[in-house]
């Protein structure tokens, strides 16, 4: 059934297709392991790529560029933080605005770099490392921002479990009435959490504009967000997870694509809803088995907070 | 099949008598309506039709005023749109999507006095509606030949949207030219189910190029695809889709597809006009100019660039059909005979694959 | 300093100002991105908000065009407010409306050309079926599993967007349509189509159906036990569960009753409006719903009243895009720009604003 894939290829394809979901799932994490619900994933997403490329292209740097769509996603998530944070608007309804705005917002700030080719991100020459048999090829021929997505979610793991600040953050998000009482900035911490979302989720869709298609055209993310955020809860909130679930999705999704390539009898119509399917079951299946406990959502997800006293 | 033929030669018999007669003296001033089914900013297929509207003003100056809607969704919203725009004072509408077919032809019941054109469709249930549409399986079998001729591991690929006729015929005469030139070659067709989605394009392409594919084709409307073939420094190359995609001369786009709608536009709206106006059921190809084969680099040797400008001529001045028998179909039973061209109808109806083609049709 | 201070109860007031305020901020916001681009603003919210419901030309071809488009978002968003009430999320509308369009539709092809009256009754049963079919896989694997609702549903959105065109190319396909996609046209098909019932009003049987929802859900939350649980089960889950309402009944319960409306409003959208089963059917308005739904503060009057204002914006920006030559992106980011004045200044309801330092309360 696999006759003609080669799995150095196909793990190395898969790890390049699911960088934007891991960087915008991991920012996604932090913001709902904070408590909020930020459903705009996929408009932050989007001006991340928009932001991202005009950088770029005028600057001539693809690095700049990935800072620029940094601050455009966080620039974004602002918007959305002021929103629910300040003004205690509803987190689902605000977010799903969000992702509204930005998709309309891009395309208009984009118009004019429609057609247009960016700078090229190579790939880090790691030397003698690249020509090892199968995992010079798996491991050691991708860009930085292919590092940077792993480098991410360790980070983002250590934070949370082994530092004070991953403890505030993780309090804030299970009760953040008790955070406030021991003197927590709950607002503040929040906000914090939303635009570390939003650069995330704008360094994951620059790497969409910049380096897996490379070019801007209206509705470039084409759904991203979506999976990033399926790809949180898939992963319960915990980090590696989320990196086990966006390679899973990625995998099969590239796994199906070459099936077909290889020509595969299994009708393309299964295929294509493979990755859908498959993540499903494997979430029913680890949710069905013991530590169910862990399984649940921070406590506070999608709460207002408002400190009456 | 022939019962349509049969109800379009009907229709354009009325449209003759009635619209040509009700249209005899002219107009000063036309309002010509478009509407589109993905943001004008695409770069592709709604971004070419929108080329052709502008190239109206170009031509006509302040005979014509334009107006348009971008990113209309197809079914209920589409009837709203047309409505709005017949009650908005537009002379003639153009709806440009294959999905918009029912629409007009429901609106156009109740505007007599507008005309109605629909891209790609095939119903004309009224004297005010023309279809028309454009022959890109004359552009596939250039492309074609140049695959054949190119590919050094004979694997080629075609990155396919749905399966519809339009897309099955481009990928039958695709294949069939490549074949012609090199009968070793092998043809994977990838569905990505999806016209426009350029991360799942560039995957799909990556997928084709990791299978020892080293010429793609794409039926999608991103640059995605090319943009993964440049990334092999020249292994792998493609072409140029809907629109030019002139950033990836030389190479990986040896060539490209575009979409010219303006020629079609241009003589509608003048028909209009000059009051020569009538109901009609166009397909033009390379000969009248909608298909354009964007230039042919150096990166493809100087015999194989003549040869494929050769079958460009050839087509343009009607002398070579894409499809002339003998074709088998994919089963191995006979479907042109030596010499027969294909018949329109079989083409605008294609739901099968031709002999040598592996894989199936989704179903 | 600026303050806020919890209200003992929402303020009436606020309530029905809020919105025309938010409006009224929109217009300002708004008409300063018109402006950058270089369009009249007067002139576009003029055609946005005012031609659609009062202009000579349009009005009344376009006012009763606002009850077709609103009438799907209301329905699927009253679905969607009684789970989200309870803390149950059914991101999944989207594709609860395909499958609801797909098996209704699927009974009116099966049937096709018979002429009978109680075609189209059976379509509808099909639908909500369907639709609620599709919305008891994330609920029942939600109650065996504790699998998470809004993975399951948000995914399975995608799955009915294949089914759909595998469908639309495949099984459904019309097959006098000499083999392009889509199906047969159901609303050139007497007794499966949704038809306007009174010519010129827009009314279909959808827009019953959704003004029904919004009685059915006034009631139910007013004075039925089952609405009681429902706002219980979200207020305080604990209590909720002393009070004896069984968490599994609540979540198979809404998620089958939005899954059902959302599969109801897809099936009298394919047999009216659209008319058809194709590749690209679905447009939306299962997300939308969710907006909607939280707009109108999950209360069923308030959804109704979001609906028809959505519908508005979109009708009014559709004229705005080809009178006026804005491009489409405009209009969505001043839909986007209107969603965040009507949440922002929803907070005056709850909450009241004070300037200056806190006093001591003795």
């Amino acid at each position: 059934m696999f006759g003609g894939i080669d799995p150095a290829l196909l793990i190395a394809a898969l790890i390049v297709a699911s960088v934007p979901i891991i960087l915008a799932a991991i920012g996604e994490l932090v913001v709902e392991r904070a408590g909020v619900l930020n459903l705009g994933v996929e408009g932050m997403m989007i001006m991340g790529a928009v932001c991202g490329f005009i950088t770029a292209v005028s600057t001539g740097s693809a690095f700049l560029g990935f800072v620029g769509g940094a601050l455009g996603g966080a620039v974004l998530s602002l918007v959305f933080g002021v929103l629910t944070q300040f003004l205690l608007a509803n987190q689902v309804a605000t977010g799903l605005a969000l992702t509204l705005f930005g998709l309309g917002l891009s395309s208009l700030i984009g118009q004019s770099y429609v057609g247009i080719k960016p700078p090229l991100t190579d790939a880090v020459p790691l030397g003698p490392f690249a020509d090892i048999p199968f995992f010079g090829r798996v491991l050691f021929s991708h860009d930085w921002v292919v590092y940077l997505s792993v480098a991410s979610v360790a980070a983002v793991w250590w934070v949370l479990r082994a530092t004070r600040m991953g403890l505030i953050l993780r309090a804030v998000g299970e009760s953040h009435d008790a955070a406030h009482a021991l003197g927590y900035k709950v607002r503040r911490i929040r906000m914090l959490a939303i635009l570390f979302g939003g650069a995330m989720a704008g360094l994951g869709g620059a790497y969409i504009s910049l380096v897996r298609v490379p070019q801007w055209t209206d509705g470039i993310t084409a759904g991203a967000g979506w999976i990033a955020l399926a790809i949180v809860v898939f992963a319960s909130w915990r980090p590696w997870r989320a990196l086990v679930g966006a390679y899973l999705f990625g995998g099969i999704t590239v796994l199906q694509l070459n099936l077909q390539a290889a020509g595969s009898r299994i009708p393309v119509e299964y295929l294509s809803s493979a990755p859908y399917l498959i993540t499903i079951l494997v979430l029913v299946i680890m949710s069905s088995g013991r530590g169910k406990a862990a399984l649940n959502a921070p406590a506070s997800l999608g709460q207002n907070f408002h400190a009456s006293r | 099949m022939k019962r349509r033929t049969l109800l379009a030669t009907a229709a354009l018999g009325l449209g003759l008598a009635f619209g040509g007669a009700a249209n005899a003296q002219g107009m000063d001033k036309v309002k010509a309506c478009f509407v589109y089914v993905g943001p004008i900013g695409d770069l592709g297929w709604t971004y070419q039709h929108h080329q052709g509207a502008l190239e109206l003003v170009e031509t006509y100056g302040d005979k014509v005023e334009i107006a348009w809607q971008e990113n209309v969704p197809e079914g209920a919203d589409a009837e709203r749109v047309l409505t709005q725009m017949a009650l908005s004072g537009c002379n003639i509408i153009f709806t440009t999507s294959f999905g918009f077919m029912d629409a007009t032809n429901t609106v156009a019941g109740k505007f007599p006095d507008i005309k109605f054109e629909h891209a790609t469709g095939y119903k004309r249930d009224h004297a005010n509606v023309s279809t028309y549409n454009a022959r890109f399986y004359e552009g596939r079998a250039i492309q074609g030949h140049i695959a054949g001729k190119m590919t050094k591991t004979n694997k080629i690929g075609y990155i396919a949207s749905f399966p519809i006729p339009e897309v099955i015929m481009g990928i039958n005469s695709y294949f069939l030219h490549a074949r012609k030139v090199n009968p070793d070659v092998e043809l994977s067709v990838v569905w990505a189910f999806t016209w426009f989605d350029p991360a799942k394009e560039a995957d799909a392409a990556k997928a084709l190029i990791d299978q020892g594919v080293d010429v793609i084709a794409s039926h999608t409307d991103s640059t995605a695809p090319l943009a993964e073939a440049a990334k092999t420094n020249g292994a792998v190359i493609g072409f140029g889709q809907a629109s030019d995609m002139a950033d990836y001369k030389p190479s990986p786009r040896v060539s490209s597809i575009i979409d010219n709608w303006a020629p079609y536009y241009v003589k509608r709206v003048g028909e209009l006009l000059d009051g020569t106006y009538a109901q009609t059921d166009s397909w033009a190809g390379i000969p009248e100019g909608e298909v354009e084969i964007g230039e042919i680099t150096d990166a493809v040797p100087a015999d194989v660039k003549a040869e494929a400008e050769a079958m460009r001529d050839a087509i343009a001045a009607g002398t070579y059909h894409p499809f002339t028998g003998p074709i088998n179909k994919q089963d191995g039973t006979p479907w042109l005979a030596e010499g027969q061209v294909a018949p329109d109808g079989d083409l605008l109806g294609m739901t099968f694959f031709i002999e040598g083609i592996t894989g199936d049709i989704p179903q | 300093m600026v303050r806020l201070e919890k209200r003992p109860s929402p303020s009436a007031f606020w309530q029905w100002a809020t919105p025309i305020l938010a409006v009224l901020l929109t217009m300002v916001a708004g008409g300063i991105m018109f402006a950058l681009l270089g369009k009249d603003p007067i002139a576009a919210m003029r055609t946005i908000f005012w031609d659609p419901l009062f202009n000579a030309q349009f009005a009344s071809y376009s006012r009763p065009q606002l009850l077709v488009k609103a009438g799907p978002l209301i329905l699927i968003a009253i679905g969607l407010s009684l789970g989200f009430r309870a803390g149950i999320w059914n991101i999944g509308a989207e594709g609860q409306y395909i499958m609801g369009a797909i098996a209704g539709a699927a009974v009116g092809l099966y049937f096709f050309p018979a002429e009978n009256r109680l075609i189209f009754p059976l379509m509808v049963v099909a639908g909500a079926l369907g639709g609620w079919a599709w919305a008891m896989i994330p609920a029942i694997l939600k109650t065996r599993f504790n699998t998470n609702e809004i993975l399951v549903s948000l995914l399975l959105v995608y799955v009915a967007q294949n089914i759909l065109a595998s469908m639309a190319v495949g099984a459904m396909r019309n097959p006098d349509g000499g083999g392009f996609p889509g199906s047969r046209n159901l609303s050139q098909y007497p007794s499966a189509a949704n038809l306007e019932l009174i010519p010129g009003t827009g009314m279909h049987w959808g827009v019953i159906a959704a003004f029904m929802a919004v009685i059915a859900a006034y009631i139910l939350l007013q004075r039925h036990i089952l609405g009681f649980q429902i706002k219980l089960a979200g207020q305080a889950p604990r209590a909720a569960r002393f009070a004896g309402v069984n968490p599994t009944r609540l979540v198979v319960l809404c998620m089958g009753i939005s899954g059902a409306l959302a599969g109801l409003a897809g099936l009298f959208e394919v047999a009216g409006p659209a008319g058809q089963i194709s590749i690209d059917f679905n447009v939306g308005y299962g997300f939308t719903a969710i907006i909607v739904a939280f707009l109108g503060r999950l209360n069923p009057i308030g959804i109704l009243l979001a609906g028809l204002l959505m519908a508005l914006t979109y009708i009014g920006g559709e004229l705005a895009q080809f009178m006026l030559g804005l491009p489409a992106a405009a209009i969505q980011a001043f839909q986007g720009m209107l969603l965040f004045f009507l949440l922002a200044v929803d907070l005056l309801t709850n909450y009241r604003v004070r300037l200056g330092a806190k006093r001591e309360v003795a």
